[in-house]
């Protein structure tokens, strides 16, 4: 029954509660896309194929017993590999967690498992959640279903990999300064990055605490309201969730927004901008606008773009994001020492100094170290109001754009990425041509804003043009609402890679 | 001009470290216990696993509080947690969880009472919370085990301003915040569990021909115990002048600040490392942890379980209940011995009395015990009670001193314990006259002495009340015994 894996968790979730299908045969179904296609695409680091078959029984039974059932009961999802799990491991795709086993889930994994997704497996992604491309894995380079010579994205590479490819339902990843967002957009996928506070963190292997957001990855809007839903909340193991009512996100998901108000930063469409995506832009714009939305200009400078003669990329939010994201992943990377758990160097040494530089040097990838290096020296002293107090005044005022922003639009549109996918090693030696592959996307992670990518089209060689729509803080129904409009008016192309049979 | 004409003062200031006597970490839920087998107290989080997030633990910011507050300090309404980075095996996540910039409490005093009587105030410039680290511990030869079951312990660090001129001075400071906060309940603060611990700030300020040239400024680190804190100070301020004197160019302009530390052993310091080579700890506030607000209510609801302090108790004690200042320091070491005195105080028991009976019988079990006289086990109701029947004279002192052993195990009465062990005071004058008829015939010397007067009369007549004291095991009225003993032998009072 191929067609199960074309289903959207939303539409596979009621199939399995109505009794069409069960739990077990889209379980087997996507365990069987994943032979068959992982081989090319390699999104998996791990799968749990007898315990995910396990979980289905035991969602079958229930649905057979008229048990209520959660709101994903039966849907199989792909986690990435940075959020613990107390089955397999949490490799974080590094050296240095590759034996490591997690003796706590994270909270967003149990709200999951509490609503009845099956868990198929965890999911490659860039070392530590660092870079844009997931060939930053220690284990092997994700591809892209659409095009295999090419990069799906990163961090969450596999998940946006494994949800484009049709081996999940929908899955979970983290999004630090575009990691769920840019890989959606690569692989023609939706995902979201939620507010700051609006998921726990509590389980997610941290890079930049102060960024980090778990989101979903899904094949539709709803899917992506349906999976927030179940994972939002406020959580008493972290600190920074806010407690606040997590609205029912399907309930008026296909009502459409009356006088909606988009708006258009214009700092965002200017030559970094590959012309087939601002094109795409331009007329989803205009779709809005034929839906009766009123679409203005506004500004958001602190987030501009430079260029310079040498058509060199410059960003204050890249440059700001890469000071404090570096400087919290310094701290947080810190704890790999060889001393407690992970990896620890064979060779004999003299010192505990040797054995934490020689367990770190061969546990950390290259982007790792860069970065732990960067911050480190950001930190320091000397140069810390340079440039650690520095970035934290720009990121006011990064804030302070949006909220002015946000007094005449609802929401913005804007791009996702200045490219569509590239190619595998394309960007490899160069790590700043790579760190601007995020550069409409920090802005929001900055100012702890949600951030919702969605399919906008194909490029005239078929790959997948991703949109963006930003709102204010826990707007996020309204940016559901906002997507759903476009994604049942717009005339796409079916956003299903070739090489997926059917 | 000589050495001998050199004014030199010793300037020291005190950074002591108190675990903070809660049920649980301060971060994790943990025990936060002294003398579990190793890594028993221990979880992902105090662990430093991956993924996981600290939680502030309210009791040990409320603590803080008390001691912040009772030092007189400023409490911040909002401060903030900050991570201090340094590399270490017993420190799990390689940094610490402390606050930086904005500590809980800033700019408070301390009264420290001195050896002479006399009491100096001696400024607090901070008192910031954070957590403990783990051990290394070394017990295996040739490997180091850590032991994570103190990581993540609540610890509050406060910082004195250097106002300190002596050993006297800063053992008295140390001593007299170990008080205040076992006062406050805020920590054990037993020096054998490490729940204390000091780090010294010392340099001398040596006058010679009206210039002053002050020392380079030594921190020594870790010190477990008052006769380590005293020791290494005296012994810096020794090596110092020493140093300068050989040396006139030994100053801090120089040289610049140095970290060392204590061996036992030899009772020295041991050069750790210099300024230069001191650590970055690169600070940044921790993006884990929201900062704190202390909202007015919460501050004066701590204010108001704060109750009375060491000092205003001492002076209450002296100047409302007629108590010496021996008496009234002794009673307030702690504040349920001083709570024990006050509850037989408000129920009619003499002051004077009660503190004879503590301060007597009373320390000595505590001694015997190692505990706190208070906790000796003798109530407020007993203690009332037992001075009461030695007001009326039911009793003797050496009685009351026998009933007040007994009472320290037992819930039963003084006047039950009286009459179980026969210790009711003799009052028949018959009785008593039998007991000194016998002594004077058995003693004849004695008897002749006192005749006699002189040198060895108060010999011969404290022997000749033994004797009878002796005779009535105890339960005769010194009182009595003395005005027949007089009669009898024609002496006058």
């Amino acid at each position: 029954m191929s067609q199960l894996t074309d289903l959207t968790a939303h539409a596979l979730a009621q199939a399995i509660r109505s009794g069409q299908t069960t739990a077990a045969d889209a379980t087997q179904a996507y365990l069987a896309a994943i032979d068959a296609r992982d081989g090319a695409i390699s999104a998996y680091n791990e799968t749990f194929a007898e315990r995910a078959l396990e979980c289905a029984g035991e969602i079958d039974s229930a649905v057979q017993a008229g048990d209520n059932l959660g709101p994903l009961a039966g849907v199989p999802v792909a986690v990435k590999d940075n959020l613990a799990t107390t089955f397999g491991h949490t490799t974080c795709s590094s050296k240095i967690l590759a034996d490591f086993r997690a003796p706590y889930a994270a909270t967003a994994i149990e709200k999951l498992e509490a609503a009845g997704a099956v868990i198929l497996g965890k999911t490659n992604m860039d070392e530590f959640a660092m870079g844009s491309s997931t060939e930053n894995s220690s284990r092997q380079p994700t591809r892209n279903p659409w095009d295999t010579d090419r990069v799906p994205g990163g961090s969450s590479g596999g998940s946006a990999a494994a949800v484009a490819g049709r081996m999940c339902a929908a899955a979970l990843g983290s999004d630090t300064g575009g990691s769920i967002r840019q890989p959606a957009a690569f692989c023609g996928v939706t995902g979201l990055k939620p507010t700051y506070g609006r998921v726990s963190r509590y389980g997610l292997v941290a890079y930049g605490s102060s960024l980090d957001q778990i989101g979903p990855m899904t094949r539709s809007v709803a899917d992506a309201a349906l999976l927030t839903g179940v994972i939002a909340g406020g959580d008493a193991k972290d600190s920074t969730s806010i407690h606040r009512d997590v609205p029912d996100y399907l309930a008026e998901i296909d009502t459409p927004i009356e006088n909606l108000r988009i708006g258009l930063p214009k700092e965002f469409f200017g030559e970094a901008l590959d012309g087939e995506i601002a094109a795409a832009i331009e007329s989803a714009a205009e779709v809005y606008k034929s839906l009766g939305a009123t679409v203005v200009d506004v500004s958001l400078p602190n987030s501009r773009i430079d260029v310079d003669a040498d058509g060199q990329l410059s960003s204050y939010a890249v440059a700001t994001y890469y000071v404090v994201a570096t400087a919290e992943a310094s701290s947080n990377l810190a704890r790999y020492d060889g001393v407690h758990y992970g990896h620890r160097t064979d060779e004999k040494v003299d010192d505990i100094i040797a054995l934490y530089s020689k367990s770190r040097a061969e546990g950390f990838g290259d982007e790792v170290k860069r970065r732990i290096m960067l911050g480190t020296f950001a930190l320091s002293s000397g140069y810390y109001d340079a440039y650690y107090n520095q970035a934290l005044k720009v990121r006011r005022l990064i804030t302070n754009d949006f909220e002015t922003a946000f007094e005449s639009c609802d929401v913005l549109l804007c791009p996702v990425t200045p490219t569509t996918a590239f190619n595998l090693g394309e960007k490899t030696d160069d790590p700043l041509q790579m760190y601007l592959a995020d550069v409409f996307t920090i802005s929001a992670n900055l100012s702890g804003l949600p951030g919702l990518t969605i399919p906008a089209g194909l490029s005239q060689t078929g790959l997948p043009i991703g949109m963006q729509l930003i709102g204010p803080v826990f707007s996020e129904e309204t940016l559901f609402r906002t997507a759903a409009m476009f994604e049942k008016a717009a005339d796409l192309p079916r956003m299903k890679p070739a090489m997926i049979d059917g | 001009m000589s050495e001998s004409t050199d004014t030199i003062l010793p300037v020291i200031g005190l950074e002591i470290h108190v675990e903070l006597h809660t049920e649980t970490k301060m971060f994790c839920r943990c025990r936060n216990r002294f003398g579990d087998p190793p890594n028993t107290n221990v979880c992902p989080v105090c662990i430093g696993m991956p993924g996981v997030l600290p939680v502030m633990n309210g009791k040990a910011v409320e603590l803080s509080m008390k001691v912040g507050l009772a030092l007189d300090c400023t409490v911040s309404e909002f401060t903030k947690w900050d991570r201090k980075s340094y590399y270490y095996p017993d420190l799990p996540k390689n940094y610490q969880i402390s606050q930086y910039d904005l500590p809980l409490c800033e700019h408070g005093k301390l009264e420290v009472p001195l050896p002479d009587g006399s009491a100096k105030e001696i400024r607090v410039l901070r008192a910031h919370l954070e957590e403990d680290a783990g051990k290394n511990v070394h017990d295996n030869p040739g490997h180091t085990g850590v032991d994570l079951n103190r990581a993540g312990v609540p610890l509050l660090e406060i910082v004195s301003e250097p106002d300190m001129n002596s050993v006297a001075e800063a053992a008295a400071y140390a001593r007299a915040m170990q008080r205040l906060v076992r006062w406050l309940g805020a920590s054990e603060a037993n020096m054998q569990m490490g729940h204390m611990r000091f780090e010294p700030n010392i340099n001398v300020h040596i006058t010679r021909d009206g210039v002053t040239y002050k020392t380079p400024i030594v921190e020594v680190k870790n010190l477990n115990s008052f006769r380590a804190l005293e020791s290494a100070i005296g012994y810096e301020i020794d090596r110092q002048t020493g140093e300068w004197q050989a040396d006139n160019g030994f100053t801090m302009g120089n040289h610049g600040k140095q970290n060392r530390g204590y061996d036992d052993a030899t009772g020295q310091t041991v050069y750790q490392r210099s300024k230069e080579e001191a650590h970055d700890y690169r600070y940044f506030p921790d993006p884990d942890l929201v900062p704190v607000v202390v909202s007015d209510e919460w501050r004066q609801r701590v204010v108001g379980e704060i109750g009375e302090l060491p000092l205003a108790r001492r002076l209450r004690f002296t100047d409302d209940l007629g108590l010496s200042f021996k008496e009234a320091d002794a009673l307030t070491q702690d504040a349920a011995t001083g709570d024990l005195l006050d509850g037989a105080v408000s129920a009619g028991a003499d002051a004077k009395r009660c503190a004879n009976l503590l301060l007597g019988r009373g320390a000595a079990l505590a001694n015997e015990r190692d505990c706190t006289i208070a906790a000796v086990g003798v109530t407020a109701r007993q203690l009332t009670e037992l001075v009461s029947m030695l007001a009326r004279g039911d009793i003797n002192a050496t009685a009351a001193a026998k009933i007040f052993d007994k009472l320290a195990d037992s819930d039963d009465t003084p006047a039950a314990v009286a009459e179980a062990e026969g210790l009711q005071a003799v009052t028949d004058a018959g009785q008593i006259e039998t007991w000194v008829d016998e002594a004077i015939a058995a003693n004849a010397q004695a008897v002749e002495d006192v005749r006699a007067g002189g040198k060895k009369f108060k010999k011969a007549f404290g022997f000749l009340m033994g004797q009878v004291m002796q005779k009535s095991k105890g339960a005769a009225v010194p009182g009595e015994v003395d005005k027949l003993l007089r009669q009898k032998l024609g002496v006058e009072d």
